[in-house]
């Protein structure tokens, strides 16, 4: 422990009248970034709390290991500071409990002071139009935990060989990683933490035609530089962009002056645009197309093969005001088709909701006040749920990169600090000691940090046989028997 | 010479040892402690008493030194006190300099222990020039005093001084946790301007400001003495606390 940590615990033990119970028990649900740095800022905030963080999957990190694309090394870097904390030895991680399966969450706010919900947005938003539902159509979570080897979809299946050509609904940094995942060369692919069944299918695929589709214009695309930077440089990938989409009104310059990062990116779109005219024609080139302006309107049925996509009818947009600043995009009633074989809908993910727990379903977060959870009654004003929290996407909405969280979670650890010295934890709770007496009850196999250390080895070790950071293991068997093994 | 150096260091010690970053009193003792076993040193051929009263004050000054006593701290953190005798951080110059003289041990270049400070302030004849100072205003609004070694990075010097500063990226341009406020333009405009990699990555920052940085790039040079970076927080209210960030 630091002097200066050493010093404040001294000087706030000796004036302080708080009545904080001795340990503090503490359960977050959810081991992701958000999850993580809760537990970090906890455990530095007060010497009393004793943390578990549980997580449905046998592996810890969340979105950092299923999330970030293989070939965003840098960004997984974040897993050692996680790993340092899931180390400290006031906090343990337990894998493979699911809260609302395993556990109610009644039963965790028994046993603990303090609930911390954090776990995530596994769902997704629906377009919500005709079509959906054909074969050949997902969700780009669903996609990127394919590549990525999440055990949950290891079986995915996507079909990459019936045409050259794919479109992605959507403009945002996801949509750019699906893309680059899709054109990029399976050389460069093959030294990444990509998963193996992953990367024989990509070698398989005859995508050469990736087309990034917004509803509305390069001004208000939401992805960000670096990653745009990234796909304007990938060598033998050809950009188009119509001249016609960059013209910019002054309403898109407004947004422009008040956005240092759309300006960014409005500059790096008109270069490439720019760029793009003096490329060749060779039938093997990988192409990302940005086309701006058209929003889907149906999916249309392949006659050759029932059941699925043969392409998406778009329709025009244009822009209009919707005040303060911002623009909508609203149909022209001009339609025009796209054909493919497979879509990536990458318009956004959405919070599962969970029994027992308040939830707005328009917004699709957990209703929250800086971090508290509130619930609406049917008459009155809302009520403090107290000692549950929540932190990250459930409490903010699926936006955001991880160091967000920080944020995030620096607000929701200060409103249980508040709570704390106001005297709201003062019964006695089992904490742990609970847990592990419910869990061995229920005959869970949990998976603790040691568990993870196996598995992470194992991946290592297989990895290194093949001149990859990791070769991951990627069904429920798999990994519990490597977490579970001697 | 020897009598200027001595008054020097006199006046050195005073000024400080309030401004070490850790209890004084604790301070003291690991400097008494590592200053026997200098003292003791059973390992060197030469006795140690032969140079006891020249090399008293160098001792003292080498313990004074920033290096040494944060070096010590954190080895003393990590080990127990015994141990501490046993680390290679003080007791490894006596037996490999028993064929030089103590001058040379002190103040030679091969030694890096003692190189950066002691080269400097004999050639140089001033002690701050290696290092910089730096305060760093944390989300409570303590300012936090540190002395930056030149060419070290700030997210680096927050690390070795416990600041609250994330590196979640540890330094590869990936992120923005270890994002920082220049509070003053002036210094601001004394850095270099941020490559593209990095204003891609403060684009995205928290509490982003006209003088923000990514400390990770943020290299310390003698310009920047005296800089203050303020850490942004989710719970701290720049203006309310009368800190405005100045226009350029």
């Amino acid at each position: 422990m630091s002097r200066r940590y050493l010093a404040r615990y001294l000087v706030s033990r000796y004036f302080s009248s708080s009545v904080s119970p001795r340990p503090l028990h503490v359960c977050i649900v959810g081991s992701g970034p958000a999850g993580f740095y809760t537990a970090d800022k906890l455990l530095k905030a007060h010497e009393g709390a004793r943390i578990d963080i549980i997580d449905r999957l046998p592996t810890p990190f969340g979105l950092v290991r299923s999330g970030v694309a293989p070939d965003h090394p840098e960004t997984k870097i974040a897993i050692n500071q996680f790993s340092r904390v899931a180390q400290h030895e006031r906090c343990s991680f337990y894998g493979n409990v699911k809260l609302g399966s395993d556990l109610l969450l009644s039963e965790l706010r028994d046993l603990y002071h303090v609930v911390v919900l954090a776990y995530g947005a596994e769902s997704d938003k629906d377009l919500g139009i005709p079509g959906e539902t054909l074969s050949g159509i997902y969700s780009a979570r669903e996609f990127v935990w394919w590549y990525n080897g999440h055990p949950d979809y290891s079986s995915l299946k996507p079909d990459l060989t019936s045409s050259d050509t794919a479109v992605i609904l959507g403009q945002g940094n996801v949509a750019l990683d699906v893309a680059r995942i899709l054109l990029r060369p399976t050389t460069e692919l093959a030294s990444t933490d990509i998963a193996r069944h992953a990367l024989s299918a990509l070698e398989e695929s005859s995508i050469r035609k990736v087309f990034l589709v917004g509803r509305r214009g390069p001004v208000q695309a939401a992805l960000t530089a670096k990653e745009l930077r990234e796909v304007l440089g990938i060598k033998n990938m050809h950009i188009r962009i119509k001249e016609t989409d960059l013209s910019v009104t002054p309403a898109d310059e407004e947004e422009m002056k008040n956005s240092r990062i759309r300006k960014r990116i409005y500059e790096l779109l008109s270069k490439a645009a720019a760029a793009a005219g003096t490329s060749e024609s060779d039938p093997d080139q990988r192409e990302l197309h940005f086309v701006f302006f058209r929003q889907p309107d149906r999916f249309l049925e392949s006659n050759e093969r029932k059941g699925h996509v043969s392409g998406v009818n778009l329709e025009k947009t244009i822009l209009e005001s919707a005040g303060s600043g911002k623009q909508l995009a609203v149909g022209t009633g001009e339609f025009e088709d796209l054909n493919c074989s497979l879509v990536l809908k990458a318009i956004g993910y959405k919070s599962v909701p969970i029994n027992g727990l308040p939830f707005d379903h328009k917004k699709g977060v957990v209703p929250n006040v800086r971090g508290r959870v509130v619930s609406q009654p049917v008459e009155g004003l809302s009520q403090t749920e107290r000692g549950l929290y929540v932190c990250g996407w459930l409490k903010r909405g699926p936006v955001g990169i991880i160091a967000t969280n920080l944020y995030c979670a620096e607000e929701t650890v200060g409103s249980i600090s508040e709570d704390i010295e106001e005297g709201v934890f003062t019964s006695s709770k089992e904490g742990s000691k609970g847990l592990m007496q419910l869990l061995e009850k229920r005959e869970v196999k949990k998976v603790d940090f040691s568990g993870w250390e196996k598995v992470d080895a194992k991946e290592k070790q297989m990895g290194s046989e093949r001149n990859k950071p990791r070769e991951k293991l990627v069904t429920w068997d798999d990994l519990l028997a490597a977490a579970a093994a001697n | 010479m020897l009598f200027n150096r001595l008054s020097r260091l006199g006046s050195s010690i005073v000024k400080e040892l309030p401004r070490e970053r850790h209890f004084s009193m604790r301070g003291m003792r690991i400097l008494q402690r590592s200053y026997g076993q200098y003292l003791q040193s059973s390992e060197s051929e030469h006795h140690p008493c032969q140079y006891h009263e020249m090399v008293k004050p160098f001792i003292g000054y080498v313990m004074l030194n920033d290096n040494i006593s944060s070096a010590i701290n954190r080895e003393r953190e990590r080990n127990n006190d015994l141990a501490l005798a046993q680390t290679n951080l003080v007791t490894c110059p006596m037996p490999q300099r028993q064929t030089r003289s103590f001058h040379e041990a002190f103040f030679s270049s091969n030694h890096h222990m003692f190189s950066a400070s002691y080269s400097t302030a004999s050639e140089k004849g001033g002690e701050e020039t290696e290092k910089i100072n730096v305060i760093f205003v944390d989300k409570d609004g303590e300012e936090i005093h540190v002395k930056v070694p030149i060419g070290m990075n700030i997210l680096e010097a927050a690390h070795e001084n416990d600041i609250e500063l994330e590196g979640a990226c540890e330094g590869s341009l990936a992120c923005s946790t270890c994002h920082v406020i220049v509070m003053d333009t002036e210094y601001y405009n004394k850095l270099e301007e941020p490559t593209d990699e990095e204003n891609d990555m403060l684009d995205l920052a928290f509490g982003l400001t006209e003088t923000s940085r990514l400390g990770c790039q943020v290299i310390a040079k003698p310009e920047l003495d005296g800089v203050r970076l303020a850490i942004p927080s989710a719970t701290r209210n720049f203006a309310v606390d009368g800190f405005v960030p100045k226009p350029h």
